[in-house]
């Protein structure tokens, strides 16, 4: 069993959730760590969870970044460690720039709380390796600022590299403007960094972990970590960037 | 009765007691006197601004207290029937829930956006406070028409509120109401309803016990926002009111989160004996309503109260309404372990007094006394009033009203256009423009998010579920006041029944007009007994709510509207039934029976701009079977979907049902009824019921030995084909996208006019 690292920030309200779809769906263990500690503890992995931070009054996750646990997270992260940014630990990791571009508010300019379907771009992530190869979702998103924008360069970058990997789409499938709910550039909906062990996205799949409730299409994602975890799955030699 | 020991001195620099202050403070002559009848002599500003608050419509229920004592609020699950932060029942497996609605309707009414986020805030701050952890949002809305850019604005303003709010706390909205009438265009009604989860144990009570026990001021410092918040909710709006926005409140749902957290904490530290939300008319309200539940005094310093600005007088800081603060009774010796847990959560915690045994309520400033009243009267006091009662003849004549020729002749000619026309109508068209903007699913219980007949929780560590509803109908409670509360508290009992819950109680928000005018109070005497018949027949009792008089504006008087807010407990919550079809072929059953009846329904409305007509006829004993036919088929797991016949009638029911699902239908009528009641008619205690074709002798034999009407009326037609409803010779058909367009698209196509103010 593996242990996840939950980092709860005071306006955190998706921890709980993450802590739920990992112990009682995924069958792993995992505890929080209060934003106000300074390490992180023995862990496999850490997870930055939704929610307001710190009320995010400001700008989504800007002042998360600076909180007395992130230097140990970005640590974690430098040194190969798997982090995934969830909704408003997506926003973080934009703010802390261990992911590029910035989420900024809808295109609607209201939150937006609905069934939004998606694309897997990459299945040869540690995160994503138990999907289908462009498998379809459906997964919940739930936020006021999850519009995805970056410049032109980085964006051709991300896509150059391969690091988007989940994108919006319609009905049928295809990255268009009526699959897009919030405006991001390119219909991206999660990215990777360049050394594969960093995701950021907007969607919730820890809301999507259970039949009852409406949706599993988030659970390949958690049975995609513990796979890398357990070393029953590895990334190419290639980094993960080389598409 | 304790009386006062000594006269407090005049606060220097407070003004004089006269009549004009008085009369400014809510208080009539006749109340006064009996003030000064209770306290034995004059009394000081500080003194003034107590009674105000707490003798006010809001605290002191003195229009309404003599008739909610005619409703039932007890059963054998019910823990906590009225009287405290929310009631509480009992739902199995050691687990209870806490609920209640409140209404924030006039300071939403000047400031949307706050009034209605703080009104969040004060209902989830009323359930966590019972030791609950909020586990749902409900919220029942009404405006003007949506075509005036006002009402826009509102609507907007308020729905943002709730939204942020709630996503902020991280509650899920899990169901609610929205509707528009020229009634409610000066005065908007905002109520929302949480719901808390705990274990039986867990449960606390808001009492201030145990004498030399210290009090402490808890949360966001205290600033002067909202004074004399309950006494405007207490009066009727006007052109003036805008120059009150001042008093309306200003929210901040991170530090509810921090409150809520923290709170929680306490009450399962063992360090306190009671806690209560600092809500209406502030610490005045929350120390002696604690005070008098223990039969205890108080005794608090108003200089030890953390203030937001400087020079606040104690007049100010006992009735400022700032949000976001507890008021927290410790157990003697255990203050540092309270702040200690506040710290943690980044919240400030001041002892601000103690418990006496003298049964005064005594303030301090800077240890001189500046009021000194007995707490009992303050609290308990207040007189209530028996109000002359008279129906306006007006809806007297309305009720005798009935549809001729011409009333019924536009439904029989084109059935499909007067459909589309009321798919398109603000009552029954999506509401989803709201709730998108809302979180439905965090903290990953929601079963049945916002747009079914009830939001269904699934209940962790558990096979059982929860259901809940907020529902009224305004027009049938002005046209036929009992009728229309009974109508209302079936309707909510339907919706639950329909998801395949038991009904088990309700909180109500009486929202109504002046209770001073004869035709008020008998909307509201009328309201209250139909409520109490139906709860009684239902088993449901009411275990709190909220009552909110004065909604008036200078166009007159909102629609009288009872709202119900119900829960229910799923015995099995993987057996919880949606409204959607399920699956082409499925047979489509009607439960009750189509009657004549036309009035107060939208059809009249909307066809023919008319309000008239008798409420819906409501049996009662038939909808308590019709209930139990609907829990027993969902347990057994036959039901493939149920939806409550409401606002549009039979041929909206079966289009919505239809749209959510995608599938067509192939359904006919055979009533003896013209076309105008049978397919848009509103007659109560019907639902749309469909189940497996081979499972139909099976479902037919269950709902007749409920003794309830049922038939086969079609089937389900595969996706793609049409909804076709056939009316003896007429037949209504039209494409299933259609239908599902106008549905959806007329709220959003409103909303974003583009006229303004």
């Amino acid at each position: 069993m593996k242990q996840f690292a939950i980092i709860t920030f005071p306006g955190s309200n998706c921890d709980y959730d993450c802590y739920r779809a990992l112990r009682d769906v995924a069958g792993q263990e995992a505890r929080f760590v209060w934003h106000r500690e300074t390490e992180l503890g023995a862990c496999d992995a850490v997870i930055l969870p939704g929610g307001f931070s710190y009320g995010d009054y400001l700008r989504a996750g800007a002042i998360a970044r600076f909180s007395p646990i992130m230097p140990a997270v970005l640590a974690f992260a430098r040194a190969g460690g798997l982090v995934l940014g969830v909704c408003n630990g997506f926003q973080v990791l934009c703010e802390a720039h261990v992911l590029p571009g910035a989420l900024v508010r809808n295109r609607s300019l209201k939150f937006q709380g609905e069934s939004v379907r998606l694309r897997v771009e990459r299945t040869d992530t540690a995160f994503t390796n138990a999907y289908e190869p462009g498998q379809k979702l459906e997964l919940e998103i739930a936020h006021g600022q999850g519009n995805y924008v970056a410049d032109e360069h980085t964006l051709d970058q991300l896509e150059a590299e391969g690091r988007v990997i989940f994108r919006y789409v319609d009905a049928a499938g295809q990255p268009t403007d009526a699959g897009n709910p919030n405006g991001s550039l390119r219909n991206i909906a999660g990215i990777i960094n360049r050394e594969g062990n960093v995701l950021g996205l907007m969607p919730h799949p820890e809301r999507c972990v259970e039949a009852l409730l409406g949706s599993t299409d988030g659970k390949p994602l958690f049975d995609s970590l513990v796979r890398s975890l357990d070393g029953a799955w590895q990334a190419d030699a290639a980094p993960a960037g080389r598409a | 009765m304790a009386t006062t020991r000594s006269a407090p001195a005049p606060r220097p620099g407070d003004p004089e007691i006269t009549p004009a202050l008085v009369a400014e403070h809510g208080l009539s002559e006749d109340e006064y006197e009996k003030i000064l009848d209770v306290v034995g002599r004059d009394l000081t500003y500080t003194e003034l601004g107590l009674f105000s608050a707490l003798w006010s419509e809001h605290c002191g229920y003195k229009n309404s207290r003599p008739l909610l004592k005619t409703l039932p609020t007890e059963a054998p699950w019910v823990l906590q029937g009225p009287g405290e932060n929310a009631g509480v029942i009992d739902i199995g497996d050691g687990q209870a829930l806490a609920f209640k609605i409140e209404s924030h309707n006039h300071p939403s009414a000047v400031e949307p956006y706050q009034g209605a986020a703080t009104g969040v805030g004060g209902i989830l701050r009323d359930v966590f406070t019972m030791g609950a952890r909020p586990i749902a949002v409900l919220d029942s809305l009404r405006f003007g028409s949506l075509a005036r850019p006002r009402v826009r604005w509102l609507m907007a303003g308020v729905v943002k509120g709730i939204g942020d709010y709630g996503n902020c706390v991280g509650i899920p909205n899990i169901g609610g109401e929205a509707w528009f009438d020229d009634a409610y265009e000066g005065n908007p009604l905002v109520n929302a309803m949480a719901i808390g989860i705990m274990k039986r144990e867990e449960l606390i009570r808001a009492e201030a016990s145990g004498p030399g026990n210290p009090i402490l001021a808890v949360g966001a410092r205290t600033g002067r926002d909202g004074i004399h918040g309950a006494t405007f909710a207490s009066e009727e709006l006007s052109e003036e009111t805008e120059a009150s926005r001042p008093q309306v409140q200003v929210g901040d749902p991170f530090t509810e989160k921090l409150l809520l957290e923290a709170s929680l904490e306490l009450i399962r530290s063992g360090h306190i004996v009671g806690i209560q939300d600092m809500g209406a008319a502030g610490l005045a309200s929350s120390s002696t309503e604690m005070a008098a539940r223990s039969g205890t005094g108080v005794d608090i310093d108003t200089a030890l109260v953390p203030a937001r600005e400087e020079g606040m007088t104690p007049y100010e800081l006992l009735l400022s309404e700032s949000q976001e603060r507890m008021l927290v009774v410790a157990k003697a010796g255990h203050e540092e372990d309270v702040k200690r847990i506040l710290r943690k959560w980044e919240l400030e915690a001041a002892v601000i007094g103690q418990v006496t045994d003298d049964g005064l309520y005594r303030v301090r400033e800077n240890g001189v006394v500046v009021a000194e009243l007995p707490g009992a009267p303050l609290v308990t006091g207040c007189p209530t009033y028996v109000r002359e009662g008279r129906e306006d003849p007006a809806v007297t004549r309305l009720r005798d009203w009935q549809p001729d020729a011409a009333i019924l002749a536009p439904a029989a000619r084109h059935p499909k256009k007067i459909l589309l026309r009321l798919l398109a109508a603000p009552n029954i068209a999506s509401k989803a423009w709201i709730y998108r903007q809302y979180d439905s699913t965090v903290r990953t219980n929601t079963v049945t998010p916002p747009g079914g007949d009830a939001g269904v929780l699934r209940v962790r560590g558990s096979r059982r579920g929860i259901a809940a509803t907020v529902d009224c109908n305004g027009r049938y409670v002005y046209l036929n006041p009992r009728r229309g509360a009974m109508a209302a508290v079936a309707e909510a009992a339907r919706n639950v029944a329909c998801v395949g819950a038991r009904p088990r109680a309700i909180t109500n928000n009486l929202n109504f007009g002046n209770p001073l005018r004869p035709e008020v109070y008998h909307q509201l005497k009328e309201a209250v007994a139909g409520m109490g018949e139906a709860c009684r027949a239902f088993d449901t009792p009411v275990t709190g709510g909220n009552v909110s008089l004065y909604n008036e504006s200078p166009t007159g008087a909102i629609y009288p509207t009872p709202v119900i807010g119900m829960v229910g407990v799923l015995e099995d919550v993987s057996r919880a039934v949606g409204l959607a079809f399920r699956e082409a072929g499925d047979a489509v059953l009607l439960l009750g029976r189509n009657t004549h009846e036309l009035g107060g329904s939208e059809y009249l409305k909307v066809v023919h701009g008319l309000v008239a007509g008798d409420a819906p006829e409501v049996d009662l004993a038939h909808e308590r079977a019709l209930q139990e036919a609907l829990i027993g088929l969902a347990e057994a797991g036959l039901t493939r979907s149920a939806h409550d016949c409401s606002e549009g009638g039979l041929a909206v029911c079966l289009a919505e049902s239809a749209i959510a699902s995608g599938l067509g239908l192939d359904a006919a009528l055979t009533d003896e009824v013209p076309a105008a009641p049978l397919l848009f008619g509103e007659a109560q205690g019907r639902v749309i019921l469909t189940c497996a074709p081979a499972d139909v002798p099976e479902v037919i034999e269950a709902i007749t030995g409920h003794g309830v009407p049922v038939r086969e009326i079609g089937r389900v037609a595969p996706r793609g084909a049409p909804f076709v409803l056939r009316a003896g010779a007429l037949t209504l058909e039209a494409s299933v996208g259609d239908l599902a367009e106008v549905w959806s698209g007329a709220i959003p196509r409103l909303m974003e006019r583009s006229d303004t103010l």
